[in-house]
């Protein structure tokens, strides 16, 4: 009996001839990641650290400091990277939002084990690496020791067949799935299949990212030519890394086919995205207040290039606020280059600093009660954004640029052609 | 370590999230004013309510969401345990993280209301109503996990194995 991509990685990082689901191992862990907030006003630094070469420090969720208490954050952020000799160290002004950050910078890697401080560190699985978020107390012990504990969960696999139609996007189609299939709590998600080649880069860490929003362990894909490309661009060549791919006689929970051409744009309705989405066409004029493309999930170059070329020439409708959050400070820089940043802001637009902020409802962009915002961030729960009565809709790039324009949800499908 | 724990119980639903017990304005508060949020929407008031012992019960895919310490604001109102029929596992890793025991029990939340009293031990997997006399079989804890509770959660840990300054390992 094989294994699954998960089950392979944890086999190996635990030193195991073979992991099943349900086995509980201690594996080492090959990159720990630090957020802003892991360092507040609690923080204590540690005695001693197992590794500082297999530690980043990245500075995202609340930054430039909205307040003095994630201002301490930072100064005690800065302290444990100069005592420690952290390198990686991406402090305001190289800083970016984690996921980003790590994909950029080739800290993810195939066959390795990723930790994070952050729920949406299962966005790594983009890399074929068993990246996954865990609490601030977990990471710090993990940054101590080296080492942590995995239950292996069963995996449920969804083979991608057919091509990505133009204006369809990873979001449309993670949406696709949580709103068909539902929570995957304490399940794995791997995906493949021939239609996986359609599929680019940041699409694949769009879906890999959602998966939290689903409640899954880790969301994994295999290494293919369209990856191997892009690890070599971010500084792990093929030579360097060995990823995992699944044995064919695998065990899975459960495999699903999805037939990526007859996919269209979805939008998840308030609260969950779970059992919870609908094709835009029957969400369509609904009216809203504000238009957020943002996120480690969605604020990626090609998401900013997409929203650039929907409202080039265009004006954001009266009434409504459309919120631009690059992913990071070199996401920021390539859209200004590429002249994005200035179609947007043209149309309407108000272009933020890369940070968490407006996706967590923390320090910008907050909704007042009774608003509704349509967003491409990565959680829709009530109150997240704001207001706890108001209303958060979650669709692509793509749908919320043309929603912007219009005032109401919209398919981009019109602009895009 | 005694793995047997006694409380009166609160039942909550399925799918609470961890922005609904940790919302992010509390996010910007200290730990025992954080708190007062819990459930600030789903149950308003519920925080003056409750008593150091007490348990809460929900229903499936308890604690969805983000890696924010939730456990640490329920350590601080000084609820014993988590029943839940089914966790999240990053929230069920925090909780074990911060010294809080968490049981899955299917079915948990038909055999309790508000105000009954349980009665578990999360070594041997099991939970009693005992203000109605059912008994539910759920699934034990790891050895691994039981040392980390035994331990107080894992800051009491790594100060112990001396990774951390001894005063410092306060369990938040
Ligand atoms: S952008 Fe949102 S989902 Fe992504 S890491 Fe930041 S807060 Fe989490």
């Amino acid at each position: 009996m094989g294994m699954t991509m998960m089950e392979k990685i944890l086999a190996r990082k635990a030193g195991l001839a073979r992991v099943s689901a349900g086995d509980t191992v201690v594996c080492d862990v090959d990159m720990t990641v630090m957020i802003d907030l892991q360092f507040t006003t609690s923080w204590v630094q540690p005695l001693k650290i197992n590794d500082p070469d297999k530690v980043a420090v990245i500075m995202d969720h609340a930054v430039p400091a909205p307040n003095v208490h994630d201002a301490i954050g930072g100064t005690h952020a800065r302290a444990f990277a100069r005592d420690f000799q952290i390198e990686k160290f991406y402090d305001v002004g190289r800083h970016g939002i984690c996921h980003q950050v790590i994909a950029e910078n080739g800290l993810a890697r195939p066959g390795e084990i990723l930790a994070c401080t952050d729920s949406h560190t299962c966005a790594g699985g983009a890399y074929n690496t068993a990246a996954r978020g865990l609490g601030p107390a977990e990471v710090y012990s993990i940054l101590c020791t080296g080492k942590t504990w995995f239950q292996a969960a069963p995996t449920i696999r969804y083979e991608f067949t057919g091509t990505k139609p133009a204006a369809v996007s990873g979001k449309d189609f993670f949406l696709y799935i949580a709103g068909t299939y539902g929570d995957a709590t304490n399940h794995n998600l791997e995906y493949g299949g021939t239609g996986l080649v359609s599929i680019p880069m940041n699409d694949r860490r769009t879906i890999a990212t959602q998966g939290a929003e689903i409640s899954a362990d880790f969301s994994t894909f295999p290494i293919d030519q369209v990856a191997r490309d892009f690890l070599a661009e971010h500084g792990a060549p093929p030579d360097s890394y060995e990823a995992a791919d699944p044995d064919s006689d695998a065990t899975y929970a459960a495999v699903r086919t999805v037939d990526l051409s007859s996919l269209e744009p979805y939008v998840a309705r308030p609260g969950t995205v779970s059992h919870n989405s609908l094709p835009v066409s029957a969400i369509q004029k609904r009216p809203v207040n504000q238009c957020f493309i943002g996120s480690c999930a969605n604020g990626q170059l090609e998401d900013l290039k997409i929203a650039a070329d929907i409202v080039r020439g265009h004006t954001v409708a009266p009434g409504v606020r459309l919120l631009i959050t690059p992913a990071s400070q070199e996401v920021y820089k390539d859209a200004m280059r590429a002249g994005y940043l200035q179609d947007l802001a043209d149309a309407g637009a108000v272009i933020t600093n890369s940070t968490c902020g407006a996706c967590f409802g923390y320090h910008m962009g907050l909704l007042a009660p009774g608003e509704v915002c349509l967003t491409s961030s990565t959680r829709n729960f009530t109150g997240r954004m704001g207001s706890p009565d108001a209303e958060i809709y979650m669709a692509s790039p793509a749908t919320v640029a043309a929603s912007a324009l219009t005032g109401h949800v919209t398919d981009p499908r019109g602009e895009l052609s | 370590m005694d793995t047997l724990i006694t409380g009166r119980v609160w039942v909550v639903g399925d799918s609470v999230t961890t922005d609904a017990m940790y919302p992010a304005f509390a996010m910007k508060l200290p730990v025992p004013e954080a708190a007062r949020h819990i459930f600030y929407e789903l149950r308003p008031g519920w925080t003056d309510q409750v008593q150091p012992g007490d348990i809460v019960v929900a229903g499936r895919n308890f604690g969805l969401g983000s890696s924010r310490p939730v456990a640490a604001l329920f350590r601080e109102l000084g609820i014993a345990a988590l029943i839940a029929e089914e966790f999240n596992s990053l929230f069920l890793r925090n909780c074990i993280n911060h010294g809080l025991p968490a049981l899955t029990i299917p079915r948990a939340t038909e055999a309790f209301t508000d105000g009954d009293t349980a009665r578990l031990d999360f070594a041997e997997g099991w939970a009693e109503n005992t203000t109605s006399g059912t008994r539910l079989d759920g699934s034990a804890l790891p050895p691994l996990v039981l040392d980390i509770l035994a331990a107080g959660g894992i800051l009491p840990k790594l100060a112990r194995e001396g990774y951390i300054p001894a005063p410092a390992a306060h369990p938040r």
